[in-house]
């Protein structure tokens, strides 16, 4: 099976093509101009993860809200349920940023922390 | 009238103010001064939760609120001034500024030099054309961030995006997140205008369609937007019959491109610089009004808050240097051109005495070329993008062994 991958390292976008194998194994990689788009193709293909940017509610501070984001990324298929979770949580003024608003999100092991002081 | 005495007034706390009030301090300037319309500091930026910033500057990437709360917590280790919901409504050559705010009335503040740092703002449909009556649901994409992202609301259910800027692409993202659909977004151009990954990790993460070479030809709807018709458009950007398709949707999020917010520098008498739409500035950043500087999206529209940080303080040190009276005449003047496939060129002229750093876009893509600076320095690009600004610098030495008072960039074939 043939599987497209963008390269998003460096402008040049290089369309990185992989054939895959019974098992989803990579069994060749091609397109990419350099070693780095390799290494993301390769990843991007066998575990593509993203860090979340979202809001929560917040009481008490100068906005209703308060931006939050997971302090590493996080795989791509829990984004949706992440925002599940995200969108229940409720924080308390006053804030800082860098403060944990939901630990151990998902069971992930990563935190779910403030992007700012409110 | 209350009078304020200060050496360095910086309009503007966004990304650009805040690092150009910085500078201006470190320089030396004692009385540095930011005015700012908003109720916080930070710009555009407390609205862009995002992560992507930074990445140049602090080696991570941060958030935009973050990367504001780390130059705002480093203003707060100052003795920097902030005037806070305070507007500016007239700055003058003689460098004074009359501005308003509730708490003191009109004030009317000296300053021995100016930054202008006031951003930009967005295109809106007025500027567009669109054909169609003016129903509700049509929001500049920026305008909908804030909506979403600091007053916590999502302004629709079924969002078409006209434009692929980055700013509507990371609002397809952030209306998908909070559970809106967004079913179009469409793109006049035949390559998306934003970063491409802003393209696969904002639209083909969540199965978002881009429609190239395509525009949005009718707004259906009275009270509120019901649909739009979109179409392909030739060569001249004229819709091309038989292709249209109807699209329904409560929201029209426009991302159409930025304009540089010189209401205030033009009236000031600030020479501006058509291409860009931001004055037209020297290596010490400063306009042809001596002593008014300019840095940041009211310069020019960058897309790295990196490059607006690294700008502006330069433009903040010069500043502070004026206000000290310690700038002296420039004995050589070169005039900085666009030459073959460049847009544009900040800063507009130089001399041979600092080192200088030129910002600039392509005006198409290109793949395999070099960025050529007047002969005297060369470098290998893999691609330029409009999308993406290049930058380069200068040492005196080498602008000193250039002939003529004219200095060229170009891109050349490799
Ligand atoms: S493969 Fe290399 S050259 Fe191509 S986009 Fe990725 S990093 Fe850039």
């Amino acid at each position: 099976m043939l599987k497209h991958i963008t390269c998003t390292v460096c402008p040049m976008s290089c369309n990185v093509e992989l054939t895959l194998g019974e098992d989803n194994e990579i069994l060749s990689l091609t397109g990419n101009k350099c070693a780095r788009g390799k290494a993301y193709a390769t990843s991007e293909h066998l575990h593509p993860e993203r860090t979340l940017t979202s809001i929560v509610k917040a009481k008490g501070g100068m906005h209703p809200v308060l931006p939050v984001r997971t302090n590493k990324p996080i795989p791509k298929d829990k984004l949706k349920e992440g925002m599940q979770v995200v969108s229940k949580v409720e924080a308390q003024a006053p804030i800082k940023m860098g403060d944990v608003i939901v630990a151990d999100f998902l069971g992930l092991g990563v935190d779910l922390v403030a992007t700012r002081d409110l | 009238m209350k009078q304020v005495h200060v050496d360095v007034a910086v309009i503007g706390g966004g990304p650009a103010g805040l690092a150009a009030s910085l500078a201006a301090r470190k320089e030396g300037a004692e009385r540095v001064l930011i005015i700012e319309r908003n109720t916080e500091l930070g710009g555009i930026l407390q609205q862009c939760i995002h992560h992507g910033f930074g990445l140049h500057r602090f080696k991570e990437e941060l958030t935009g609120p973050e990367y504001a709360q780390r130059f705002i917590d480093f203003i707060k280790e100052t003795d920097i001034e902030v005037m806070l919901e305070t507007m500016v409504l007239e700055v003058t050559p003689e460098r004074k500024i009359y501005a308003v705010n509730s708490e003191s009335g009109m004030l009317e503040i000296h300053a021995k030099s100016i930054v202008l740092a006031m951003g930009c703002r967005e295109r809106t449909r007025g500027a567009l054309r669109i054909p169609g009556g003016r129903p509700a649901g049509v929001y500049s994409a920026g305008t909908a961030q804030r909506y979403v992202n600091i007053d916590g609301y999502v302004p629709g259910k079924k969002a078409v995006i006209l434009g692929s800027g980055d700013i509507g692409l990371i609002m397809a993202r952030r209306f998908t997140l909070e559970g809106a659909k967004v079913e179009a977004v469409v793109e006049v151009l035949p390559y998306a205008a934003g970063l491409t990954r802003n393209v696969v990790q904002c639209l083909e993460d969540y199965d978002i369609p881009l429609y190239l070479q395509s525009t949005v030809i009718e707004i259906h709807g009275n009270k509120r937007i019901e649909a739009v018709t979109i179409a392909q458009v030739d060569e001249k950007w004229n819709p091309i019959p038989g292709t249209e398709r109807k699209i329904e949707c409560d929201t029209l999020l426009l991302s159409v491109g930025l304009v540089p917010e010189n209401e205030l520098s033009s009236q000031a008498g600030v020479a501006i610089d058509p291409i860009t739409n931001g004055p037209l500035v020297d290596d010490a950043m400063m306009t042809n009004l001596p002593g008014i500087f300019a840095c940041g999206n009211v310069l020019h529209v960058h897309d790295l808050v990196d490059n607006v940080s690294k700008e502006s303080e330069r433009a903040g040190m010069y500043a502070g240097r004026y206000a000290l009276g310690k700038s002296s005449e420039k004995a050589r003047r070169i005039k900085v051109q666009a030459g073959e496939n460049i847009r544009y060129v900040v800063p507009h002229e130089v001399s041979s005495e600092e080192p200088v750093e030129f910002f600039m876009r392509v005006q198409r893509p290109q793949d395999d070329v070099a960025l050529d600076v007047g002969g005297l320095r060369r470098i290998r690009k893999t691609s330029v993008r409009p999308s993406e600004m290049l930058d380069v610098k200068i040492t005196p030495e080498q602008l000193q062994s250039l002939e003529g008072d004219t200095l060229v960039i170009q891109i050349v074939e490799q």
